[in-house]
């Protein structure tokens, strides 16, 4: 039958080119998930990040000695096909630990994988407070500041304010809700004066943003915070801008000072919000410098924030392997847990009790110059500073 | 008082933008009964291309041009595809169409990034339109009062284009009775054309006013399509007056809802379009479809049960397949069972759709209820395995017993729309319940018991159910229940006649269709370790979909090669490139132009004309694909 043979060849073409890029056994493997096809506007920018790390680890002789080897996948934006991911590449490619992710719901899908099969597993970008905390597990670690410590960080600034009538604007799932909540307790505990006047949720991605902007005018707050980002962001800002929402009032926001989401508002950018972000263009340190450089002479492009956490992703996983001295995940664990490392926004460490690094964030207000959105007086925070205390935390794990 | 005008004013505008694309996607299926799931990828090239225009040309002019150039250039591909894809698959069965459309907008979907970059692009504001016009101290944007302003117009024009054309007399008799109409000589084909030019310029028209609203980026159909196909059922399908009240409807209901209840966005549209539905079955405008002039006896050669021969060659195939833990690793096992459980998923669809010829775009709610239904009785009531793998799945029967009674009273793409509803207020449920459900970060931890943990051992778990199921399913099919049940496939009036309870027989099937679902949800929780309201997802359920219709709507059991092949490419093509939309959606047009019938529908077609006999849908081309992971 000629069908039958097309198929047998189509499967054999598909187990030779499966064979294609297996890297040789002396080799370092670590495998690598994130949403490339689902979110471009931060992967691409974070795979340069960990492109430019392999590069120059390599070129400064590899992990004691042996080659790093980042075997990458794309998960699609799904947590079924993430987890497809990270067994492939811990079955099939026996990588030494898996790291990326981006979503919390991933991020929590693979390293409930990794604590079933004993994998260790550095998450990079998501943000739940869940991945260290309510659902940590002793295979887990996390690299970019949580949903806790950002909320933290803006609230420091936002109890100074004099507003007292505060409303919400958030994306309606876990990452918005959970940022809500921790930003409005954080609040009332400083500032128990405050009241929440108005709380909009509209659906992550598909916010119809003129009523939106509307119903929270009329609640007439004195403040906003903001949870938003991406294309409802921009939509956000377009109507409160034409509508005059944001005039005479605060704003706080969640991420919106990195460049990913500043940068396409171009001269809309709001004037004057409290943000988190990376403002790459105003950092001075000889650490960030060497980093900006480097990166620069690689792609000819600016860094986002997706560059940074790509590149220490593979830079943190490098030095854990380099002084585990093995691949064994105990060795890893143990290698890890208190490590500190320097990266382009000063050191860092991953602390013991939860797994989570120190990696901090700037804040800043944002403006406009020459036509594009900035973030100005911007004050990096440290990580460790905005941690709940050892005895909270011991309370929000459960024991391994 | 004036915040409620205002209020009411920009849930107009947000209406005018609706009812632009949904008006075009009501023409195309009022006259050509496609399911043109690539509407919303031609709205979101209509705003990237007047997105590359607008920045280019200057000027009032520049832009109003650049908006109208777009998308008339946008219509103009959309005729291309309409002539070279769509013309020679007309004649394939029922929502075919949607497969061809559907790997359009993967392919669109990776092509504007590799064209556009990967970043938000935010265009320019309309010129004269940039400011906000003071009512009684609330600011009205005047781009919302343009656009409220042009809902209207184009519903006028679409009427005097209807009304006093010859063109709109043929497209509203086609909507009414296309058989009829080419009986009288109208040349169908550039009818056919000319429908889908104008409907697919209305959608680009649509993407590209939203230039000065929203940012243009690549997942701008996804955000549209599902609720433009919910605004047209609402109005009545080819109505456009309908979708115009639909879309008014709808948005009116956001923008006050939010007021009282601000989680309601996220399901609102759904919850109209099941109301609606349950107490006017062809949506506010609409009218019954006449009855379809089928030729009882859907295809050429009837069906049969599997000659001796042809079992032992099925039974042979899945002792190969059952040989695969001897020579394959870990990850090929873990992939195979992946394939297993979806051949259970694809299997139930396929019995719903090509035995009882109900076709829901709403299955995984029942797939996901069986995966919700295991972690439920394993991380609350700690129950062990075997006891969540059979009571699991009883989540699923009860959800498909609910919603199956409400969803069989309707019939064709409106039957599909309410099965879609209910599948996306369970899904709102699973995301918003986030106390018992675990809201979006699901539930986690559900790992197999020892006696399954290992790959092997699962792998003949799921691929024992997955055969006894598709054994099950067929013994139905050639059961008095299963003959009963084309019967109401093949013609519904007659079956009454006879005397059979039609509504009975199809909501029996409905409700084995979601239990078995159920049994494929149930063994996927214990494959992925944990459960996510995507189980429950509308991504999922045009998996499903896809893979029936791949294998072969009309053959008995072609959904199962349809889910082997589909599922094994997609997880090689994700894992092997970025770009595995483009290279999945590619495979998907060209299948549907080379197999029109389905590849088991093909080559049992081929079989035939051979003189052969050829088992249909034996799972002997099952293995060498399986080996391939």
């Amino acid at each position: 039958m000629r069908a039958k043979n097309y198929f047998v060849g189509a499967a054999f073409a598909l187990l030779v080119s499966g064979m294609a890029h297996s890297a040789l056994a002396q080799d370092i493997k670590i495998g690598e998930i994130n949403s490339y096809s689902l979110l471009p506007a931060f992967t691409e920018p974070y795979r340069k990040g960990w492109q430019l790390a392999v590069e120059e680890i390599n070129a400064a002789g590899g992990i004691n000695g042996k080659k790093l080897v980042v075997i990458s996948k794309d998960d699609g934006g799904k947590p079924a096909d993430a987890q497809t991911a990270a067994n492939e590449l811990v079955s099939s490619e026996g990588v030494a630990m898996l790291t990326g992710t981006f979503l919390s719901n991933i991020g929590l899908a693979v390293s409930d994988f990794a604590n079933q099969k004993k994998v260790f597993f550095l998450a990079a970008e998501p943000l739940t407070d869940a991945v260290t905390w309510s659902k940590g597990n002793k295979y887990t670690f996390r690299l970019r500041p949580s949903n806790y410590m950002q909320a933290a960080m803006l609230v420091e600034a936002a109890s100074k304010l004099p507003a007292k009538r505060w409303a919400t604007i958030a994306p309606n799932y876990e990452y918005g809700q959970s940022a809500v909540a921790v930003f409005k307790k954080l609040m009332s505990e400083k500032r128990p004066d405050i009241q929440w006047v108005d709380e909009q949720w509209p659906p992550q991605g598909k916010i119809d943003a003129g009523p939106v902007v509307q119903a929270v005018a009329a609640a007439n707050p004195e403040a906003i915070l903001n949870v938003t980002f991406g294309a409802d962001l921009v939509k956000l800002v377009r109507e409160g801008n034409t509508r005059g929402l944001f005039k005479g009032r605060e704003v706080v926001s969640f991420l919106t000072g990195e460049p990913e989401y500043l940068d396409p508002l171009k001269e809309e950018t709001p004037e004057g919000w409290i943000v988190t972000g990376y403002p790459w263009y105003s950092i001075k340190t000889p650490e960030h410098d060497a980093f900006l450089k480097a990166y620069q002479a690689k792609y000819n492009d600016y860094p986002r924030l997706g560059s940074i956490v790509g590149y220490q992703t593979i830079k943190s996983a490098a030095a854990i392997l380099a002084k585990a001295g093995s691949t064994d995940p105990e060795k890893l664990i143990a290698a890890a847990e208190g490590l500190s490392m320097p990266s382009p926004l000063g050191e860092i460490t991953f602390r013991k009790i939860d797994h989570q690094s120190t990696l901090g964030a700037y804040v800043g207000k944002t403006a406009l110059k020459d036509g594009k959105g900035v973030m100005v007086d911007s004050t990096y925070k440290k990580g460790a500073d905005y941690l709940p205390s050892d005895a909270e935390v011991e309370k929000l794990r459960p024991k391994d | 008082m004036a915040f409620y005008v205002v209020q009411f004013l920009t849930g107009l505008a947000s209406a005018a933008s609706l009812f632009l694309v949904a008006s075009g996607l009501s023409i195309i299926f009022g006259v050509t009964r496609i399911v043109n799931f690539a509407h919303g990828a031609f709205y979101m090239i209509g705003a990237y291309i007047a997105f590359t225009l607008t920045e280019r040309l200057s000027g009032a002019f520049g832009f109003w041009g650049a908006i109208v150039v777009a998308a008339f250039a946008v219509a103009l591909i959309g005729v291309i595809v309409e002539m070279v894809l769509l013309r020679r698959i007309y004649h394939a069965p029922e929502l075919f169409q949607l497969l061809a459309t559907f790997g359009l907008t993967l392919m669109v979907e990776d092509l504007v990034v590799l064209v556009w970059g990967p970043d938000d692009l935010v265009g320019r504001r309309a010129p004269g339109f940039k400011g906000a016009i003071d009512f009684f101290g609330q600011n009205i944007p005047s781009y919302d009062l343009f656009l409220i302003a042009l809902g209207p117009v184009v519903l006028g024009v679409l009427w005097l284009l209807f009304q006093r054309t010859r063109w709109g007399v043929l497209v509203r008799a086609a909507t009414q009775d296309r058989d009829m109409v080419a009986a009288l000589g109208v040349n169908q084909k550039w009818l056919f054309t000319s429908v889908f030019a104008v409907g697919v310029f209305l959608a680009a028209l649509g993407g590209a006013l939203q230039i000065p609203r929203d940012a243009v980026h690549h997942a701008m159909d996804l955000r549209i399509i599902v609720e433009v196909f919910v605004v047209v059922v609402i109005g009545g399908l080819g109505s456009i007056i309908g979708a115009f009240v639909a879309a008014v409807l709808v948005s009116e209901l956001n923008a006050f809802g939010i007021l009282i209840f601000p989680k309601i966005s996220i399901i609102l549209v759904f919850l109209v379009m099941a109301a609606v539905l349950i107490v006017r079955p062809w949506g506010l405008f609409g009218r019954p479809e006449a009855p379809a002039r089928k030729t009882p006896g859907l295809t050429v050669n009837p069906w049969r049960p599997l000659t001796a021969n042809e079992r032992l060659a099925a039974l042979a195939a899945l002792v190969m397949a059952a040989t695969l833990p001897l020579f394959a690793g870990n990850y090929a096992l873990t992939v195979g069972s992946e394939i297993a459980i979806f051949v259970i998923f694809a299997v139930s669809l396929h019995f719903l759709m090509s035995v009882g010829g109900l076709a829901s775009f709403g299955h995984a709610a029942y797939f996901g209820l069986g995966a919700y239904g295991v972690a439920f009785l394993a991380k609350m009531a700690g129950l062990p395995m075997i006891v969540c793998l059979l009571l699991g799945p009883l989540l699923g029967c009860m959800g498909a017993a609910v919603f199956g009674f409400f969803a069989v009273q309707l019939s064709g793409v409106y039957f599909a729309m309410l099965t879609l509803a209910f599948a996306q207020i369970v899904w709102s449920i699973a995301f918003q319940w986030v106390s018992v459900t675990g809201g979006d970060n699901g539930i986690l931890s559900i790992w197999p018991e020892k006696w399954a943990a290992s790959p092997s051992h699962f792998y003949w778990l799921a691929l024992g159910v997955a055969a006894l199921v598709t054994i099950a399913l067929r013994a139905m099919v050639f059961s008095p229940f299963g003959y009963a049940l084309r019967a109401t496939r093949d013609s519904l009036l007659r079956t009454e006649a006879i005397g059979i309870n039609a509504k009975r027989i199809q909501w029996t099937a409905f409700v084995i269709a979601g239990t078995t679902a159920g049994i494929g949800g149930a063994l996927f929780a214990y494959l992925k370790g944990s459960v996510f309201p995507d189980n429950l997802g509308i991504s999922l359920s045009v998996d499903a979909l896809v893979m029936v219709l791949l294998g072969g709507v009309e053959t008995v059991s072609g959904a199962v090669i349809g889910a082997i092949v589909y599922k094994a490419l997609n997880i090689w093509l994700v894992s092997q490139t970025d770009l595995s939309k483009l290279v999945l959606g590619g495979f998907i047009v060209v299948i549907v132009v080379v197999f029109p019938k389905g590849i088991v529908g093909m080559l049992e077609m081929l079989a035939q004309r051979r003189g052969k006999t050829s088992p249909p849908g034996s799972p002997l081309l099952a293995k060498p694909i399986e080996s391939a992971e």
